[in-house]
């Protein structure tokens, strides 16, 4: 008679008894040797079927890398960072030995000595000190030492729609600079009326909390600030206040953000695609999406750097190695890292496929990510100038302007985070005798708890 | 006969038995009892997984409770559990008298009030979340429909908990109704005629004869309950993730985002064993309870 919903607190248990009870076992994941003597080296990063194109783009490099390096094996997994069964895997020996990380994930896996240190062993890779080295800092950990190298980033800017722009009579070659710009912008943009939006800004999800961390960086703030070892929260201030205050008039005083609130990314993509809202805050990798997904055009979009742009909120992926692999499996892990994304002799070959393959080419993403400084930057634009199928040009004021705004990393603990900030953006959203000051001081003291708890 | 060999012979004629359990035993103990020792042995240690355990002391335990999510955790989940009592508790029970109640199609509504529990618990969740979604979802359309404003339900935090008990009564009533109706059924039906020859109306009748008799199901099943909604997970992971605002983090769902959220296994494990007491003393009641009413 015996529920098995009550014994759930002992399976709970139980199973964290379980992945624990693994022992820590030396060396990588499993074998080093294939059967015909090669090194083998596993590795995730491989897209899933469902993703046709990118998944043969995988394939045919890795067996192109192997052709190229044949004392190494690659062994190839699918899926990327799912922090959920991370510990489970190190724990059982399943962890790849070169595994996929967001920029959120290097800090806490650095502090934890989950990541081996590859100081040393990419002193033999080319190219590696032309990266950007904001991205390289996101891998470093005490003493500057390095666990990872940074392969793919976003940072946040401005998308609009050039056809809502033109109709609201603004110029869609020229789009707003500051906020104050765009305040006036979407409170045009709401007139044409027929419930087009001017403006949208999310509060669910966590992601309410993100695009006030992108707000508040767009106006030199940030969401947290290191404090002796620890960290502590940066938003109860005025620029808080000011990003907040800006918001409430223009979903009330202008009433420019419609009436619907509570939203996420898909119901901006939604409604950007159906030509009914007029600007959102969203990285680069948003267009294709609302083309793919919502049946968008490139041409209808435009994109311009974060307003203010004294500062911009960054992302990004890259990779690390597992902490039990051996040297030579390090060795061979970086190799194929350097050979397959960070490769400038394949960006022409890399990137003609993708133009080849009817995917997008001439944004700051896929497949050419803006990581690169000098010579090697300006030889990945060339190339991109070279296969463009999508009207660069409207990207043009967002991509000049992305190496001189300072870029800010997503702050420890970052989705909890978040989350205690989606109240506020809600609140302001969603009621209009909210006091941002007050919201901002409560919100304060449950961030900081947050961030004491990092170890 | 010397109770050495009478033992003796007992062992000889139940080998097969103990042949036959010693494969579940030793399932069991690989799979559920060692780890819950370790689990133990877990709460004072911090573990990576690449370096041997380092013995923290106490120290998982301090971080726990300086985390303030911990208290609202508890007092979340003391809330669900108080309002699943009230809801989950006295709805089944009314139900079960209703159906008792009935001449005619009663299994036919047994089945209906069942058909809930067969749903897969997420499935449940899903569905739930469309039924509460603020803009076109079922709940908001049919209040807008007879004139009423719609309610936020899930997206606010003076709400979501309360709509979460509504999505867990709905899902786990089926079978408490069942058993208060089987209950019922025992009762023999003198007693009703007697106390209505007494004078006694419906409600007397209820409180006088159908609560005393069933006294022990009762006690039983609100035990049952306690010990099972304190452990609710499902509904606030996959409906709210423990928002808005943290108003439906669970002790649960806390202790599953520092397992595999924060990756700290360590004070994921104090929690669970902090829960595990918790319940301790609730299960110590329901066995004492059900031994009293064996008797």
């Amino acid at each position: 008679m015996k529920s098995p919903r009550s014994r759930r607190v002992l399976v709970s248990l139980a199973a964290i008894g379980l992945v624990a009870t693994v022992p820590a076992c030396s060396g990588g994941s499993g074998e080093e040797r294939s059967g015909d003597g090669r090194l083998k080296v596993s590795i995730n990063g491989q897209p899933p079927q469902t993703q046709a194109f990118e998944r043969m783009i995988f394939d045919q490099d890795v067996a192109e890398f192997e052709a190229a390096h044949p004392d190494i094996d690659l062994e190839p997994h699918e899926g990327f960072m799912e922090v959920e069964s991370f510990s489970a895997k190190l724990a059982g020996g399943q962890l790849e030995d070169v595994y996929y990380v967001y920029f959120t994930d290097p800090a806490q896996i650095i502090a934890r000595r989950q990541a081996a240190d590859i100081t040393d062993a990419v002193k033999d890779l080319p190219h590696v000190d032309q990266l950007q080295p904001q991205l390289l800092d996101v891998f470093r950990g005490e003493g500057g030492k390095l666990y990872g190298l940074p392969t793919a980033n976003y940072s946040m800017g401005l998308v609009y729609s050039r056809p809502l722009f033109t109709r609201a009579g603004l110029d869609p070659d020229n789009p707003p600079r500051t906020w104050a710009e765009v305040r006036a912008a979407a409170d045009k943009i709401a007139a044409l009326g027929d419930g087009v939006v001017g403006y949208a800004d999310f509060s669910k999800g966590n992601q309410g909390g993100w695009h006030l961390t992108a707000w508040l960086n767009s106006l030199g703030g940030q969401i947290a600030r290191k404090e002796g070892d620890g960290w502590k929260a940066d938003f109860n201030n005025d620029l808080g206040r000011t990003a907040l205050d800006h918001l409430k008039q223009m979903r009330w005083t202008d009433d420019s953000m419609g009436s619907k609130q509570l939203l996420q990314d898909a119901d901006a993509q939604r409604m950007m695609g159906a030509g009914q809202l007029g600007m959102y805050l969203a990285a680069p990798d948003n267009i294709p999406t609302l083309v793919k997904q919502f049946n968008g055009k490139y041409e209808d979009y435009g994109l311009a750097p974060v307003p203010e742009g004294r500062g911009t909120l960054i992302g990004g992926e890259g990779y690390m190695v597992n902490p039990k692999a051996s040297p030579e499996k390090i060795k061979a892990g970086l190799t194929w890292i350097q050979w397959k994304y960070l490769n400038p002799d394949r960006f022409d070959s890399f990137t003609k496929r993708y133009a080849d393959g009817q995917q997008p080419v001439g944004l700051p993403a896929l497949p050419n990510p803006d990581i690169w400084t000098g010579a090697l930057r300006d030889q990945q634009e060339a190339v991109k100038a070279k296969y463009a199928n999508v009207p660069a040009q409207n990207y043009a004021a967002y991509l000049n302007a992305s190496t001189t705004i300072k870029g800010h990393l997503e702050p420890p603990s970052a989705q909890q985070v978040y989350a205690t900030l989606d109240t506020v953006m809600q609140a302001v959203l969603t009621d209009p005798a909210a006091d941002p000051a007050a919201l901002l001081s409560a919100a304060e003291s449950k961030v900081n708890a947050t961030l004491a708890q990092i170890r | 006969m010397s109770t050495t060999a009478r033992r003796r012979r007992r062992l000889a004629e139940n080998v097969t038995a103990y042949g036959l359990l010693s494969a579940a035993l030793v399932v069991f103990a690989l799979f559920s009892w060692f780890p819950i020792v370790r689990g133990v042995v877990l709460s004072f240690q911090q573990v990576n997984f690449v370096d041997a355990p380092e013995w923290v002391g106490l120290e998982n335990f301090e971080l726990l409770f300086a985390d303030p999510l911990f208290g609202v955790a508890w007092r979340n989940t003391l809330l669900f559990t108080g309002l699943a009592l009230v809801f989950g508790f006295a709805i089944p029970f009314l139900t079960a008298v209703l159906l008792n109640e009935l001449r005619h199609a009663r299994a036919y509504f047994r089945l209906v009030v069942y058909l809930p529990v067969m749903l897969p618990p997420v499935v449940t969740a899903l569905l739930w979340k469309w039924f509460y979604d603020p803009g076109p979802g079922l709940f908001n359309e049919g209040l807008r429909a007879v004139g009423l404003p719609g309610s936020a339900w899930l997206d606010s935090g003076d709400t979501a908990m309360l709509s979460l008990v509504l999505v867990s009564t709905w899902a786990n009533m089926g079978s408490t109704t069942l058993i208060y109706l089987a209950a019922l059924q025992t009762i023999p039906g003198d007693l009703y005629e007697a106390a209505e020859l007494d004078g006694a109306g419906i409600w007397r009748r209820l409180w006088h004869v159908t609560v005393p008799q069933t006294r022990f199901v009762l006690l039983v099943l609100l035990l049952m309950q306690v010990v099972a909604t304190m452990q609710v997970f499902t509904e606030p992971f996959v409906m709210t993730g423990g928002g808005p605002d943290d108003s439906t983090v669970t002790v649960l769902l806390l202790l599953y985002r520092y397992a595999f959220v924060y990756n700290d296994f360590g004070s994921a494990s104090a929690l669970s064993l902090l829960l595990f007491i918790a319940l301790g003393v609730f299960s110590a009641a329901y066995v004492r309870i059900t031994k009293r009413s064996a008797e």
